[in-house]
């Protein structure tokens, strides 16, 4: 069953067409990649599922719902959370304080009870925290508990950023470059994560990613788009040896070079 | 140094995460509570009224500091524009007392009135950014101050009104007569006003408005209404302000425009940076060098044996901010931060500990 489904997308940006007539959707409980050389428009399509953008025409639905009739901040209780390609954190707050804002959406205290924290507040802060506990020990990021994000280096900043998605308890997780930046260590921890927030956790993920390796090896499906339309849709293996996407990576000529390798060898 | 062993995760959420910490704080409010009675022993009879009139005066304007502070140092948004609230606090007061009503009530009442003004005017104005908002904010300021002066039925016009008695737990409250009385005015005021922004930092509103200040786009993407979160801030730091602002109107005696003109806007605004933004600790601090200056101006140039200098005060207060502002952006409390890490790794501590290191790419923002 598809839980999230795009039909017929178009984003343009003046003249430019940013997204060009782009359908797909993504299965409950897949992990689905997008791929893509620079400007392909990857990032467009994760903005526009958060609705930051407004496609011109087409829809996005999410389990049935219209995404396009929600605000940008409506977007998370729906159950989507995402990162950024350029970590976007809380500088001047600790890891917790990051987290904690994750659990916005799960909110239910009224402004008064919290100025007097009275009532329901106490419980509610509790609970809060209780989930976020939970993320800190999937992630082990008990070291970092109480750092500034200041002071932090990249690699956990990322690692902080996925926490902070995953502390919404969200149902799909958009991940915009999870490995970007990251050492072959921390490639690898990143791959695990994936794969047990996908099992363990039942969350569904949409990805953009540049490192082939990790795609090839967490996930199901994957798209390949060049300035802003489809170029192939499928496994991993047969999107990466599809004819489009090497000449949109390599060139025309690259076409015919693997070709005569492939002819050489045979 | 001590470590926080952590058994529960009310250790994080209670006010006071040790017993050191809560009796630090415990003997500031005994010492404050019992300020009346040392400055009598000390001083004595009128200088002891004199230095608790000081003392009520920074109290007053931590106040409103903290109003400020909720909006600019909590929530990143700038506004020159406090001191329209203020007036709009006092005279709300002066004029809820006439209709009838005990102090207490209309005191509060004025500023929940200031606060909900304040998140009307908020709506149009947080659709702005940056030097727009301070401009607008700044506009605001200057038209409170003639509409003061139009509004002369309720405000007395240029003429003002004096600040009338009243009594508070049966006890007559005259500026000039209770100065006991007043002191722990601002006091149970100040202490209220901190307790409720503590009790914010601690809860998800809180967080939501430090989120907003540090990357707008993110907050939205975590589910929080950023428009809302906005409104509420400038509301509820107007809100602030106001009760600020008719303490302050009160305790002068007399107001009139001139009372709250938008030099006050600047000084509340200078007070928060040189205390530093972002602390409730910087609101106190920066009030207590806003308020005890002109004394410790007035009495060195009493010293040197020279008169007054004309724009000595305006001219001492610019280089003190240009020289926070060049060399400690994180204000004296800032300061004092780092003093305390430096005593505490006492001979460790580096001198590069505090460098700020470049910050990482932001997303180009998306509007």
């Amino acid at each position: 069953m598809s839980l999230l489904a795009l039909e017929n997308v178009t984003l343009k940006f003046g003249g430019v067409t940013a997204v060009n007539n782009l359908s797909f959707s993504v299965n409950e409980g897949e992990v689905f990649a997008l791929v893509g050389p620079n400007g392909a428009g990857k990032s467009t399509v994760f903005n526009m599922i958060s609705r930051f953008y407004r496609p011109v025409r087409g829809s996005i639905t999410f389990d049935g719902q219209d995404l396009l009739t929600k605000k940008a901040n409506e977007v998370a209780s729906l159950g989507i959370a995402r990162t950024f390609q350029n970590i976007e954190l809380f500088e001047r707050a600790t890891v917790l304080q990051n987290l904690l804002v994750g659990r916005h959406r799960h909110r239910k205290t009224l402004l008064i009870e919290e100025m007097l924290f009275i009532g329901r507040a106490r419980a509610e802060e509790r609970a809060h925290r209780l989930a976020v506990e939970e993320v800190i020990d999937f992630l082990d990021l008990q070291a970092y508990r109480d750092k500034m994000i200041a002071g932090l280096p990249y690699g956990v900043r990322k690692v902080v950023e996925l926490a902070r998605a995953l502390a919404t308890k969200p149902r799909m997780l958009l991940l915009d470059e999870p490995a970007s930046g990251l050492s072959v260590e921390e490639t690898q921890d990143m791959r695990w994560w994936i794969e047990d927030i996908r099992r363990q956790m039942g969350i569904t993920v949409l990805m953009v990613e540049h490192d082939m390796g990790l795609v090839g090896k967490v996930c199901d499906r994957v798209l390949a788009l060049a300035d802003g339309a489809k170029l192939a849709e499928g496994t991993p293996a047969e999107v990466q040896s599809h004819p489009a996407v090497i000449e949109a990576y390599l060139g025309t000529s690259a076409i015919s070079k693997t070709a005569n390798a492939k002819g050489e060898r045979v | 140094m001590r470590f926080h062993f952590k058994t529960s995760y009310d250790h994080d959420i209670r006010l006071f995460p040790d017993w050191w910490k809560f009796s630090l704080y415990a003997t500031l409010v005994l010492v404050m509570l019992a300020l009346p009675w040392i400055f009598q022993g000390v001083f004595g009879g009128r200088t002891a009224g004199f230095y608790l009139g000081e003392m009520t005066n920074v109290l007053i304007w931590a106040v409103a500091g903290l109003g400020l502070m909720l909006l600019t140092g909590t929530t990143g948004q700038v506004s020159l524009g406090h001191s329209a609230f203020m007036a709009l606090g006092c005279f709300l007061c002066v004029n809820f007392l006439d209709a009838g009503m005990p102090f207490l009530l209309a005191f509060v009442l004025a500023g929940i009135v200031t606060g909900l003004v304040g998140a009307v005017i908020a709506v149009p104005a947080l659709k702005l950014h940056g030097v727009y908002l301070s401009i607008f904010t700044l506009a605001l300021a200057i038209l409170a101050d003639d509409l003061v002066v139009i509004l002369e039925h309720w405000t007395g016009g240029v003429n003002g009104r004096m600040a009338p008695d009243f009594t508070l737990f049966g006890a007559s409250m005259n500026r000039w007569a209770n100065p006991q009385g007043w002191y722990f005015l601002a006091l149970g005021t100040a202490i209220a006003v901190t307790l409720l922004y503590r009790n914010l930092l601690r809860s998800p509103l809180g967080r939501a408005f430090a989120a907003v200040r540090d990357s707008e786009i993110s907050a939205q993407a975590m589910g929080i209404d950023v428009a809302r979160t906005k409104t509420l801030a400038f509301g509820l730091s107007c809100a602030f302000a106001g009760l600020g602002g008719a303490l302050m109107g009160f305790f002068a005696g007399a107001f009139n425009n001139e009372t709250f003109n938008f030099l006050i806007s600047i000084q509340l605004l200078m007070m928060i940076i040189i205390g530093g933004l972002g602390f409730i600790h910087g609101a106190f601090l920066g009030a207590a060098v806003i308020a005890f200056l002109p004394q410790a101006l007035s009495m060195a140039t009493d010293f040197m044996g020279s008169a007054s200098i004309p724009g000595l005060e305006v001219g001492v207060f610019g280089a003190i901010l240009i020289a926070f502002i060049l060399f400690e952006p994180m204000g004296l409390y800032g300061r004092w931060l780092k003093l305390r890490v430096w005593l505490e790794l006492f001979p460790f501590a580096r001198r590069d500990m505090f460098r700020r290191q470049k910050s990482y790419l932001k997303t180009e923002r998306l509007r």
